[in-house]
C-alpha cells in the first residue's frame, strides 16, 4: 500500500485549494462586512437619536430645520408600494407561470419564456422613465388629483419588473409537481381548472409562496423607478395618489446631495440601509428555507 | 329506482348543467391565464415602442460623440458610454476569477463540513440583497476606508461584489453539469486534483460558466443605485483615462436626464435608453449564442 500513497507534498495544489477557498470565503466577509458596517453606524446613530424616536415618530425630516428621525413614513411610502405591486405582480405573475405550466404548448413556451426573461433583464431606471413618461400621464387621465410624483405610478412598474420573478418561480414548483398526480384528477373528471386551483396549486403551493416572498423582498429593496417616480416627499399617508419616499429612494436622495460624511444626515443612511437590509435579509432567509424544504418533498 | 329521477338525468352526450357550468368555469379560467400572459407580452412592446417613439428622432452619431450639456441638442452619452465600458471591463476582470476559482472550490473541492453549507446558504442569501445595500457597502469600504474615491476602480469593485453571487451560482451549475466519469477517468490515470479541473472540468464547463458571466455582467450594466451611492457623478464632461479617475455611467446619465423636468431630456433619455438596451441585448445575444454552441458539442 505504501507504494500506492503520495510521493511527497504537492504544494502547488495546496496553494491552489487555499486560494480557492479564499475566494469561496469572500462571499462570507461580504456578508460578515456589511453586517459590521451597518451596526456600528446604525449604533453611533442611537448615541445622538433615541431608539423610539426612530421607530416610532411620524416624521422624517434629517436634512432640514427642525430635524426629526421618525422612520414610520419612509416605512410607509415602502409599503404602498409593496402592496401596489403585489397586487400587480402576484396574480398576474401566478397566471402566468399557470399558463406556462399547465396550458401552454412546447413553441409557446419557448417564445413567451424569453419575453419575460427580456422583461426581467431590463435596468430599473427604464421602468422610472416607462412610470413617468406612460404611467403618470395615464393615471391622470383615469383620476383626477394624481400628483406628478405619485405611489401608485411607481407601484404599478414595480409590479411589472418583479412579475418575471414570480412567474418564472412559480412556474418552476408548478412543473415539479409530478405529472401521476394531474393525471389522477384528470381521470376522475376532474376540468384542468378544477385540476389547477384543488391538485396542482396546493400541491406548489410552498414554491408558490416563497415566490411571493421573494417578489416583496425585490420590491422593498427597488430603488430607481421609486425614486424616480413616487417622489421624495416622506408622507405618512395611505394614499396611492399622493407622492411618498421609500427607504431606498432616501438613500439615493442623500446620496446625490452633498452631505458631509461623518454627520448625523449621513448616519441616517446607515439606521436606514440597516432596517431594510434586516426586513429582506429576514424575507430571504424565509424564502430559502421554504424553497428547500419543498425541494426536498418531491426529489 | 324511480323513473322521473332517469328523466331528469342528460341522455347519453349531453352535459348537465352542472358540468356545463364546470367547463365553462375551466375555460373562463384558461382564458384568464392566456389573456394576462398575453398582457404581460404585451407591456414589453408597449414599453419598446414608447422607448423607440421618444428616443429615435434623438439617436444619431453626434449623440453618441458628444459630452452631456445643458442643451438638449448638443447633448451626448459618450462619457457614460465610455464609463459604463469601463466599468464592465474592469469588473469582468475583478468578478470572473474570482467567482469561478469559488464555484470550483465548491463543487469540486468542499469538504461536505458545516463550513461549506454556511458558504452555500450565504452565497444563496446574498444574491436576494438589494442592490443599493451594496451601494453602502462600497461607500463604506472602497470609497472611504480604502481612498479610492468615487473611482471607475471603486465603482467596480461594488459591481463585482454585487454580481459575485450570481456568478458563482450559475459556474456551478455548469460544473456539476459536467459528467462524473470524465473526473473519475482522469483521477484514474494519475491526474492530480487540479489537472482534472483544468485540462478536464474547466474546457467542459466554460460554456455555461461564459453564459453565467455575461448575464451577470449584463445586470451590473444596468445597475444604477450603487453607482450612485459609491457617488458617481450625474454630470462629467471628459472619458476616464485609467482606473482611478472619476466617472459616469449610461444608467446614471439616463437617470438625471429623466428627473429633469423638460420634454427634451426625457427623449434624451429615451435615447440613451436605446443605447443601453442595444448593448444589453447584444450581450444577451452573445450569451445565448455561446450556450448554442456548446449545447451542440
Amino acid at each position: 500500500m505504501t507504494a500506492l500513497a503520495a510521493s511527497r507534498t504537492r504544494w502547488g495544489e495546496v496553494i491552489l485549494r487555499q486560494l480557492f477557498f479564499f475566494c469561496a470565503l469572500i462571499s462570507v466577509l461580504t456578508t460578515i462586512t456589511v453586517i459590521g458596517i451597518l451596526a456600528v453606524e446604525t449604533f453611533s446613530f442611537f448615541q445622538e437619536v433615541a431608539v423610539t424616536e426612530f421607530f416610532f415618530g411620524t416624521e422624517w425630516r434629517p436634512l432640514l430645520e427642525p430635524k426629526a428621525y421618525g422612520i414610520l413614513p419612509l416605512l410607509a411610502g415602502t409599503m404602498l408600494i409593496v402592496v401596489g405591486s403585489s397586487l400587480v405582480a402576484l396574480p398576474i405573475g401566478l397566471a402566468c407561470a399557470v399558463y406556462l405550466s399547465e396550458y401552454a404548448s412546447q413553441r409557446s413556451r419557448h417564445i413567451v419564456k424569453p419575453i419575460l426573461e427580456i422583461l426581467a433583464g431590463i435596468p430599473t431606471v427604464v421602468y422610472g422613465y416607462f412610470a413617468l413618461t406612460f404611467v403618470t400621464p395615464g393615471l391622470r387621465q383615469v383620476f383626477d388629483d394624481v400628483q406628478i410624483f405619485n405611489a401608485a405610478s411607481a407601484a404599478i412598474v414595480v409590479g411589472i419588473m418583479v412579475l418575471p420573478m414570480v412567474a418564472s418561480l412559480c412556474d418552476d414548483a408548478l412543473r415539479s409537481v409530478p405529472g401521476s398526480l394531474r393525471e389522477g384528477a384528470y381521470s376522475v373528471g376532474a376540468t384542468s381548472f378544477e385540476v389547477t386551483a384543488r391538485v396542482v396549486v396546493p400541491a406548489a403551493l410552498s414554491g408558490i409562496f416563497a415566490a411571493f416572498v421573494l417578489a416583496v423582498s425585490r420590491a422593498i429593496g427597488e430603488t430607481m423607478a421609486v425614486t424616480l417616480a413616487a417622489g421624495a416627499t416622506p408622507n405618512l399617508t395611505l394614499n396611492p395618489l399622493e407622492s411618498i419616499q421609500t427607504m431606498t429612494a432616501y438613500m439615493v436622495q442623500v446620496s446625490l446631495g452633498d452631505t458631509p460624511s461623518g454627520g448625523l444626515a449621513y448616519k441616517t443612511l446607515f439606521a436606514v440601509a440597516s432596517v431594510l437590509f434586516t426586513i429582506t435579509l429576514a424575507m430571504n432567509l424565509l424564502a430559502n428555507k421554504v424553497m428547500r424544504k419543498f425541494q426536498e418533498v418531491y426529489d | 329506482m324511480a323513473a322521473n329521477d332517469l328523466t331528469k338525468r342528460p341522455a347519453l352526450g349531453q352535459r348537465s348543467a352542472s358540468l356545463r357550468r364546470r367547463h365553462l368555469l375551466a375555460a373562463l379560467f384558461k382564458a384568464c391565464c392566456v389573456g394576462l400572459t398575453a398582457a404581460a407580452v404585451a407591456v414589453l412592446g408597449l414599453l419598446i415602442y414608447q422607448v423607440a417613439a421618444d428616443g429615435l428622432p434623438w439617436l444619431d452619431m453626434q449623440f453618441l460623440t458628444n459630452f452631456p450639456s445643458r442643451f438638449a441638442e448638443k447633448a451626448g452619452v459618450k462619457s457614460a458610454l465610455f464609463g459604463t465600458l469601463w466599468i464592465v471591463t474592469l469588473t469582468a476582470l475583478i468578478s470572473l476569477p474570482v467567482g469561478v476559482l469559488a464555484a470550483i472550490y465548491l463543487e469540486d473541492y468542499a469538504p461536505p463540513s458545516r463550513l461549506t453549507r454556511v458558504i452555500e446558504i450565504n452565497i444563496a442569501n446574498l444574491a436576494g440583497v438589494p442592490s443599493i445595500v451594496y451601494g453602502i457597502l462600497g461607500l463604506a469600504i472602497f470609497v472611504r476606508f480604502m481612498g479610492l474615491e468615487r473611482s471607475v476602480l471603486a465603482g467596480a469593485l461594488t459591481m463585482s461584489l454585487l454580481i459575485l453571487p450570481v456568478i458563482i451560482i450559475s459556474a456551478k451549475e455548469a460544473i456539476r453539469a459536467v459528467p462524473a466519469s470524465i473526473r473519475l477517468a482522469a483521477f484514474a490515470v494519475g491526474a492530480t486534483h487540479w489537472q482534472v479541473v483544468r485540462a478536464h472540468v474547466l474546457p467542459a464547463a466554460l460554456p455555461g460558466i461564459l453564459t453565467g458571466v455575461i448575464l451577470a455582467l449584463s445586470r451590473a450594466i444596468g445597475e444604477t443605485a450603487p453607482l450612485i451611492m459609491i457617488g458617481a457623478l450625474t454630470y462629467v464632461a471628459f472619458v476616464p483615462a485609467g482606473p482611478m479617475d472619476e466617472f459616469t455611467a449610461l444608467p446614471i446619465q439616463i437617470f438625471n436626464w429623466v428627473s429633469r423636468p423638460q420634454q427634451e431630456f426625457h427623449e434624451l433619455a429615451a435615447a440613451g435608453i436605446i443605447v443601453l438596451l442595444v448593448v444589453l441585448l447584444s450581450m444577451n445575444a452573445l450569451a445565448v449564442l455561446i450556450r448554442y454552441q456548446g449545447t451542440r458539442k
